[in-house]
């Protein structure tokens, strides 16, 4: 049973909404972005609630929705099922944390900003999309994975 | 800032919304950086779903630049070349890391997953001691 078509109509709408959140929450705003992470004075805590709200949400709805025996239009579940932590994933995720740092860009929002055709977002994405190049290179040099 | 949290409420909710639908109808977890990462270099038959989802945010993007231009406001001071150099760091680690704020961020704490949780405090507490450094060293924004 394919349902790629579908699932292509569903995933537009689902990247719609999700744009549509990113912006209304403050989320491709970079300096509000910098202004969550950066601690002391005049600290901006606001960003916080977007994790806040966004996680009760899915949570509730995951239960729900894993319930089923499979999703609307496949014939199975595709959960990442790994458990190990591994160094790469920590690895990567303090590069990640350092970059976020430094442009106050992750990726969605990014995109977003890219999307409302705003020029910092794409010289951030054009970057981006090199640097998941470079991870590849970096993959097939060090046959890691 | 009582207006800032109200908003970052009701688009965090919406961001909860749209992981949703992507797990009801294709059973997918909406992480961006996966997404992309995927389309680049993925399957062929999986490109279709990922590069609708990518175009959904572009659009999206599109559609709220033109309502609400305020929402994509950029005052941070931060000079291209240090958005360069945080893309890279961006692009690289998200691959390495197997996700970003999304897909580990609320996606992976949903479903509490343990290399979630770790993952997101990682990035979370890097950022938080990159740009304070930054402040300190440049001043700040």
């Amino acid at each position: 049973m394919k349902h790629y078509p579908s699932q292509a109509v569903m995933a537009f709408v689902a990247g719609v909404i999700f744009a549509v959140g990113l912006a209304l929450s403050g989320m491709t705003q970079p300096q509000k972005v910098i202004g969550f992470l950066q601690l002391g004075e005049g600290w901006d805590p606001s960003l916080m609630f977007v994790m806040l709200a966004a996680i009760p949400v899915h949570m509730l709805s995951y239960r729900w929705i894993r319930g089923r025996r499979s999703p609307l239009l496949d014939t199975r579940w595709h959960i990442p099922e790994t458990k190990d932590v591994t160094k790469s994933l920590i690895a990567g995720s303090l590069l990640f944390g350092i970059g976020w740092g430094l442009g106050g860009f992750c990726p969605g929002p990014a995109l977003t900003s890219l999307g409302a055709g705003h020029f910092t977002a794409v010289v951030f994405v054009v970057a981006m999309l090199a640097g998941m190049g470079l991870h590849a290179v970096y993959v097939r040099v060090s046959g890691k994975n | 800032m009582v207006d800032s949290i109200l908003m970052a409420l009701l688009g965090g909710a919406l961001i909860g919304v749209a992981a949703s639908i992507m797990l009801i109808f294709n059973g997918r977890v909406t992480g961006i950086s996966g997404i992309l990462n995927g389309f680049l270099g993925g399957v062929s038959a999986e490109r279709l779903w990922r590069g609708a989802f990518l175009l959904g945010l572009l659009v999206g993007g599109f559609f709220m630049g033109l309502l609400r231009p305020d929402l994509f406001l950029n005052t941070s001071a931060r000079s291209l070349t240090l958005i360069v150099i945080a893309g890279l760091f961006v692009g690289f680690g998200t691959v390495m890391g197997s996700g970003c704020t999304s897909g580990h961020g609320v996606c992976g704490i949903s479903r509490f997953s343990v290399r979630s949780i770790l993952a997101t405090v990682v990035f979370i507490v890097t950022g938080m001691m990159v740009a304070t450094g930054l402040k300190f060293l440049a001043g700040g924004l």
